[in-house]
């Protein structure tokens, strides 16, 4: 059975550094950090006019589409994809099994730099996985929904 | 796989239409997004073939609400019915916290039902889940159609457990909302319990 991922703010704060960090270092467009599940954890750079609802899901499709040809092939996954665009160009990899790096970017950067820069804030977000497991680990019931009851479900649905 | 962010007050959780081709489950989707406020909902997503069938999944991002201070975010997806699609329908029910099953309530449907059905029971279990244990309900879909089914038999064949279920007539909305809602009560509800 899939465990339920919890984000608590410090670990939150980490991830949002790292992807601060890596659009700064790869001269990135945008920076997204989104589960398998397509649900967006992190974002940083010029996200404002793009639906970033809409990338995270897609992303976490393609990836559940690359996982699955994978399988077909006997291997175990394809870790990395690149597409190239007129403009710009998607740089997506898979971190730690569980979370996927989206990297947006144009001219102003290269497929090399990303490439390696995306390399070092695995490793990076790697560790920060850990800590969100272990907290998850240490206290596993502690959930939101200590505080909510029966009634305040019963109320959101009128 | 429900994912709770403390840091922003979300709460997100993902539901997964399933059924035979044609069932009705991106009419349904499409009902919910026509009558949901912007401020709500996000983009709906449909990968689909030229004849507008499903091809990998629709997605509907919907807000149903607060509840004590934190948002209750539902990923909604449906899964392409067309049987050779099988790969793609084990794809999406990845990480599902609800599943509707909707059933197309035509006689000549009977059997693609209850295959349907079978087959999600399948996909599950492959993946470690048990539908019997899992946030569900069953939906009707269809009623308007001279052919449709009575429902106690559609009950007899497609419901043998007695989740909540329901009537509808997607292209109408009948039913809807109230098979949307008593699905995402039921995921609430259980995350609440914890697993
Ligand atoms: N009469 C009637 N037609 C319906 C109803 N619900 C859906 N339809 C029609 O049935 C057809 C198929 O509906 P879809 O929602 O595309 O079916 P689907 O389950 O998504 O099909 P796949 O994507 O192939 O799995 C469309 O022409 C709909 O307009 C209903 O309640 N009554
Ligand atoms: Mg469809």
């Amino acid at each position: 059975m899939n465990s339920q991922l919890v984000l608590f703010e410090e670990e939150q704060k980490k991830i949002v550094q790292i992807c601060d960090a890596l659009h700064r270092d790869a001269c990135a467009k945008a920076v997204f950090l989104v589960n398998r599940d397509g649900q967006m954890l992190a974002n940083s750079g010029q996200t404002v006019q793009m639906d970033t609802t809409s990338l995270a899901s897609l992303t976490a499709g393609n990836i559940a589409a690359t996982g699955g040809l994978a399988q077909l092939l006997g291997e175990k996954e394809f870790a990395i994809q690149f597409h190239e665009g007129e403009r710009d160009n998607i740089h997506i990899s898979l971190v730690g099994q569980r979370v996927i790096l989206v990297i947006i970017f144009d001219e102003r950067s290269s497929l090399g730099l990303v490439r390696l820069r995306v390399r070092r804030a695995s490793n990076e977000l790697v560790k920060v996985l850990e800590q969100i497991n272990a907290k998850a680990a240490q206290n596993p019931g502690h959930t939101v929904f200590d505080e909510i009851s029966d009634e305040d479900i019963d109320n959101l649905f009128g | 796989m429900s994912f709770i962010n403390y840091s922003s007050r979300e709460i997100n959780c993902k539901i997964v239409y399933y059924g035979p081709g044609l069932c009705g489950k991106t009419t349904n989707l499409q009902y919910i997004y026509a009558k949901t406020n912007p401020e709500a909902k996000g983009k709906m997503i449909s990968l689909e073939t030229e004849t507008e069938r499903t091809l990998f999944f629709d997605f509907l991002p919907l807000s149903l609400g607060e509840i004590r201070g934190f948002k209750t975010r539902f990923h909604l997806y449906t899964v392409p019915g067309q049987v050779f699609y099988d790969a793609s329908r084990k794809l999406i029910l990845k990480g599902v916290d609800g599943v509707v099953f909707v059933a197309d309530s035509q006689v000549e449907r009977l059997d693609a039902n209850i295959e349907s059905l079978e087959n999600l029971r399948e996909n599950l279990e492959e993946q470690g889940y048990d539908l019997d244990k899992l946030p569900y309900v069953v939906q009707y879909n269809k009623r308007d159609l001279p052919t449709a089914v009575d429902a106690g038999y559609l009950r007899e064949a497609l419901n043998p457990t007695n989740v909540p279920d329901f009537e509808a007539v997607a292209t109408t909305g009948m039913g809807v909302f109230d098979t949307l809602k008593a699905v995402a009560k039921q995921v609430l509800i259980e995350l609440k319990r914890g697993r």
